[in-house]
């Protein structure tokens, strides 16, 4: 099973799992009708696609509500480190959620006494607490834009807020960032960094580039990211590796953009809908 | 040694990471009885600490805080009129807030980023029409609330956030204004 794990900016939304369906531009969980725009809904439409396309059971989402201040994130911290002893899940992603690094640990310490430990993605908030947390090299994959590779590759750094300015500046040199960030022990054991050209990487160095189709709008929409992390989600559940996984995913996320011809106010329903067409197209090695 | 030991180890040793903790630093000790009495009232995870000697400021004590939740709590003591001189990361006490700005511009549209959190303005209309990037939960609540407004009439996510990310892009928020500003 995919499990999906983050927030939702509606402060009264309680915990909430089940199954995640996609209708239209929203998602339906556990009776609950959640718009897709940014964040871990995002997330979620987009492995929903991917997920239909591969054939593949729907993911299970665990969600709460949170405006930002915390609240609800350890309430499903809590939930997260009662409940996944006992559950049989293949592929975990953590996304929007408060970086704690107490809540982090506990629910680490409770993902390793599941019967089977699960493939670990984490994105957004849940990747800041992992490296703050010193335990990057415990996931399999993170998916870090260039200001959060940034902030991967300072070792001091905190939070993105705090990266130093010579390694902030140096946005350009992702191949060094990659590098500094494995040489500090602050990355998974794959990175997909999301950038105007995608990079694949291990501690080994760059795997792969991706670098077409280009929408250069893609890097003003919110939740493009998001869209390429559930795609590789669900192609890591699909029994992909983690690197091949990673590098279907940064295509056929350019493909759906292009697909949707997006301006940099386009809406990330519109990226979703053609997902479907661009999986299938990268998987054939076909697409523009 | 397994992972299970390893983690183990971490989480049950004496000294627990603190990598996301900050330090209020005031300018005396009147002041940090103050502000730990503000907080906790407010719910905060706070406790006063000792600050690190180079940035001692005559004060011995300082409050220890959860880093993230950095601009709701300098609000509250706004608030309550005991802002703090500093506020600084434990791990890392002279690292100081980002300051450089990434600006893209798309012909009708302009991006600006600070950090991780970026920031896209529609040059014709002055709305905004996208907030992308950060990781803190209220980065998708308040791209809601600023999506679809006029850059010159949308709320500061200064002052309506409550994380570093929301503060981040408030400084792209803020950057994008002085951008846009007519001169």
């Amino acid at each position: 099973m995919l499990a999906i794990v983050g927030t939702v900016p509606d402060p009264d939304l309680p915990i909430v799992e089940g199954e995640a369906l996609l209708e239209g531009a929203a998602l339906m969980v556990a009776g609950r009708r959640i718009p897709t725009d940014r964040g871990t809904p995002a997330l979620l439409a987009a492995a929903c696609a991917a997920s239909a396309t591969l054939g593949l059971p729907a993911p299970h989402a665990f969600l709460v509500g949170d405006q930002g201040l915390g609240h609800g994130s350890r309430a499903l911290y809590a939930h997260l480190t009662d409940t996944l002893p006992g559950r049989d899940i293949a592929t975990l992603v953590f996304h929007y959620l408060m970086p704690d690094v107490m809540w982090h640990d506990k629910v680490l310490f409770a993902v390793e006494t599941m019967a089977a430990r699960p493939r670990l993605i984490a994105d957004a908030g849940f990747m800041y607490a992992a490296k703050m947390s010193g335990q990057a090299s415990a996931y399999d994959l993170f998916t870090p834009d260039a200001g959060e590779l940034a902030f991967l590759a300072d070792e001091t750094a905190p939070h993105p807020f705090y990266t130093r300015g010579f390694i902030l500046h140096d946005d350009n040199n992702v191949p060094d960032l990659i590098r500094r960030a494995y040489g500090g022990g602050n990355a998974a054991r794959c990175l997909l960094v999301k950038g105007s050209v995608d990079h694949v990487a291990d501690a080994g160095g760059v795997l792969h580039t991706v670098d077409s189709p280009c929408e250069e709008a893609l890097e003003a929409m919110g939740g493009t990211g998001d869209t390429v992390a559930g795609i590789a989600a669900a192609l890591v559940e699909g029994g992909l590796s983690v690197a091949k996984a990673a590098h279907l995913a940064a295509r056929a996320n350019r493909l759906a953009g292009q697909l949707a011809c997006p301006n940099p106010g386009s809406r990330i329903a519109e990226i979703v809908v053609h997902i479907p067409q661009a999986l299938k197209q990268a998987m054939n090695g076909t697409g523009q | 040694m397994g992972f299970l030991d390893f983690l183990r180890n971490k989480t049950s040793g004496p000294t627990p990471s603190r990598a996301d903790r900050g330090l209020l630093l005031f300018e005396n000790t009147s002041e940090v009885i103050r502000a730990e009495k503000v907080l906790r009232a407010a719910g905060f995870e706070v406790a006063v600490k000792g600050p690190p000697p180079e940035v001692r400021t005559g004060c011995d004590l300082a409050v220890e805080y959860p880093l993230i939740e950095g601009l709701n709590i300098l609000r509250h003591l706004d608030e309550a009129r005991v802002p703090p001189l500093d506020a600084i990361p434990v791990t890392g006490p002279l690292l100081t807030p980002v300051d450089l700005y990434h600006v893209k511009d798309f012909g009708d549209h302009l991006m600006v980023r600070a950090a991780n959190m970026k920031v896209t303005v529609d040059k014709r209309t002055g709305v905004i029409v996208n907030v992308s990037g950060g990781g803190c939960p209220d980065v998708p609540w308040l791209a809601a609330r600023l999506i679809g407004q006029r850059l010159d009439e949308a709320p500061s996510p200064r002052d309506t956030g409550h994380t570093l990310c929301g503060y981040a892009l408030g400084l792209a928020f803020e950057e994008m204004k002085r951008l846009c500003s007519p001169s």
